[in-house]
């Protein structure tokens, strides 16, 4: 008899990693409160130094940054199963810098804050629709055509940006560098990412496993009953959603997006329905962590966490590539 | 019973002269062939009969009601189409590879259960490729493939098969296996429909058979009345000598 694996272990044994990587991510820092001490403040006790130091500064930031991890991730794996390319990744396909030149442009002419997360939210979809739609033209999408697309607009953005950079003055270009590796200390509101995650995962869900279907190619779909013009739409328009709420939240964070999803199904196999919240967990996992080294390393210096997510996440990814055959 | 039919049917293949409409009727039980040489048109037929491609003219049924009313899950349920090529660039088991043939019939926040499991197990045994069920798709021999994918369709179960190139890549023991099974899906009320290369496969297990030639013109009918020596000449441009060994008549080209 054939025995299929339970889908529920991982994401059990997941869920309770990110709760753990959160919780010691809370009581780490330029003090340092005992895991214990951490849940007697979430209990609603512990003391009042301790009390704000946990709810009104540490707490935002972990959740910000699970909640920026986990849509990086997602969107990765959206992305991947869109294209039938494990190449795909928002930061390749120059979502991310079409993010970074809004943002930049923002920083130039000392925007406002609230401005600096519009111009990045707005540089993402535009990218978005400049990618998509090029590679669309006349015909339709071919993953390759698509990726090309992709690759070339990234490099026009980089150059964009560098050009920013050379001419910005320079006591605006620590800011700007900080944004280009992601930072979540630039989150100010922790909410909508998580909210935009939690809210994603209950749309993509159901459609494990039409998208399982789907990365078998359009034509084999549409000929397993789906309607499949609809759902790449759907995929696309959630995967640009994602990273622009990510960038948006904590600038331009490469490596989450293409490494998770591939760690994961280099373990767990590649059922979407099993592959998609797990990425939800394993991002979020990953930036706290990344976050977490980023502000004490050389505390009371901060570090841009896109370093961090990059040290973590690319020798892990070769060693599992180099395991797996 | 379902049948497929179709009624003045043209295909569309950009550039080339429209040709003979066609006026097929495919009954439960019986086992078509396509036979023509390269481009006639064999595939297109196949996508546009199965409603994935548009045709120039002409209208497709399942049963009573045209393909192009039919919401494509259900089209899927009662139609199933093995590809000639397929995209395995993507990592799959062969288990799941076959599982996906249950995806018509599953709603969306169902999960497959121990009978659709079951099923995807017996097809990939009837297809002996049951001891590869954990292997990815793509580290797969090119016949190994081709017998996973006549599984997953297998494990779909639709009354009506359009397979293409079903013997592509198989060695001589599988191809007989696969066109069995074919034949045995017809005898238990199926229809099925397929792309053939092999004259003498098409000769030995075809009741039914559909001449498509270059410029578009066709013929279809019996098989006894279609295996005539001179229309094959013509169809292939090729000299043939013909013999009858088992029982079947048996088509040489001529050197």
């Amino acid at each position: 008899m054939i025995q299929r694996r339970a889908w529920w272990p991982p994401l059990l044994v997941l869920a309770l990693v990110s709760l753990a990587a959160m919780v010691v991510a809370v009581g780490l820092g330029s003090v340092n409160v005992a895991p214990a001490d951490t849940l007697a403040v979430l209990a609603g006790q512990g003391s009042e130094l301790q009390r704000t130091l946990i709810l009104e500064l540490r707490l935002p930031r972990v959740i910000a940054a699970f909640g920026t991890g986990g849509l990086l991730a997602v969107a990765g794996a959206l992305m991947q199963v869109l294209l039938r390319n494990p190449l795909a990744d928002p930061y390749i396909l120059g979502l991310s810098g079409g993010a970074a030149l809004g943002a930049l442009l923002a920083m130039l002419v000392s925007a406002a804050a609230v401005l600096v997360s519009a111009a990045a939210f707005g540089g993402a979809l535009l990218a978005t629709l400049l990618v998509f739609g090029l590679a669309h033209g006349r015909g339709s999408w071919t993953p390759s055509r698509l990726l090309l697309t992709g690759v070339v607009v990234a490099a026009g953005w980089g150059a964009a940006i560098t050009l920013i950079l050379a001419i910005a003055p320079a006591q605006k270009l620590p800011g700007m560098l900080y944004w280009l590796m992601g930072d979540v200390a630039y989150a100010r509101l922790s909410w909508p990412s998580v909210l935009v995650l939690v809210l994603t995962c209950l749309v993509v869900l159901p459609l494990g496993r039409s998208l399982n279907v789907l990365a078998r190619g359009p034509v084999q779909a549409a000929a397993l009953g789906l309607s499949v013009r609809p759902l790449e739409w759907l995929v696309y328009v959630l995967a640009s959603l994602l990273t622009a709420t990510a960038v948006t939240t904590a600038g331009s964070i490469g490596f989450v997006g293409l490494v998770v999803p591939h760690i994961l199904r280099l373990v767990l196999g590649n059922d979407q329905r099993l592959i998609l919240p797990a990425s939800a967990f394993a991002g979020g996992t990953l930036l706290v962590l990344a976050d977490t080294a980023a502000r004490t390393v050389i505390a009371p210096e901060q570090l841009p966490v896109g370093v961090f997510t990059a040290l973590i996440g690319v020798p892990m990814f070769l060693y599992l590539l180099h395991r797996s055959r | 019973m379902q049948t497929l039919n179709c009624q003045q049917l043209l295909i569309d293949i950009p550039g080339r002269p429209s040709g003979r409409p066609l006026d097929l009727r495919i009954e439960a039980g019986q086992v078509w062939g396509i036979l023509g040489p390269n481009g006639a048109g064999k595939s297109t037929l196949l996508h546009t009969l199965a409603g994935l491609q548009s045709a120039r003219s002409g209208r497709v049924f399942l049963g009573e009601r045209a393909l192009t009313d039919l919401p494509r899950r259900q089209v899927a349920q009662q139609l199933g189409l093995v590809f000639q090529e397929r995209q395995d660039g993507f990592p799959a088991t062969v288990l799941e590879t076959a599982l996906i043939g249950r995806h018509p019939w599953l709603s969306p926040w169902q999960m497959e259960t121990a009978d659709d499991l079951a099923l995807a197990e017996r097809s990939l045994q009837r297809l002996d490729v049951d001891h590869l069920a954990d292997r990815l798709v793509s580290t797969l021999s090119g016949g190994e493939r081709q017998r996973v994918a006549i599984a997953t369709t297998l494990t779909q179960a639709p009354h009506t098969w359009l397979v293409d190139e079903p013997t592509n890549h198989l060695d001589l023991h599988h191809q007989v296996a696969v066109m069995e099974l074919l034949t045995e899906q017809a005898a238990g009320g199926c229809a099925v429909l397929m792309c053939l290369h092999d004259l003498n496969l098409a000769a030995r297990w075809c009741d039914h058979l559909l001449l498509l030639f270059p410029d578009g013109e066709a013929c279809w009918g019996e098989a006894a009345s279609m295996l005539v020596p001179e229309a094959l000449e013509q169809l292939y441009d090729q000299k043939l000598a013909t013999a009858e060994v088992d029982g079947a008549p048996v088509y040489v080209p001529v050197r």
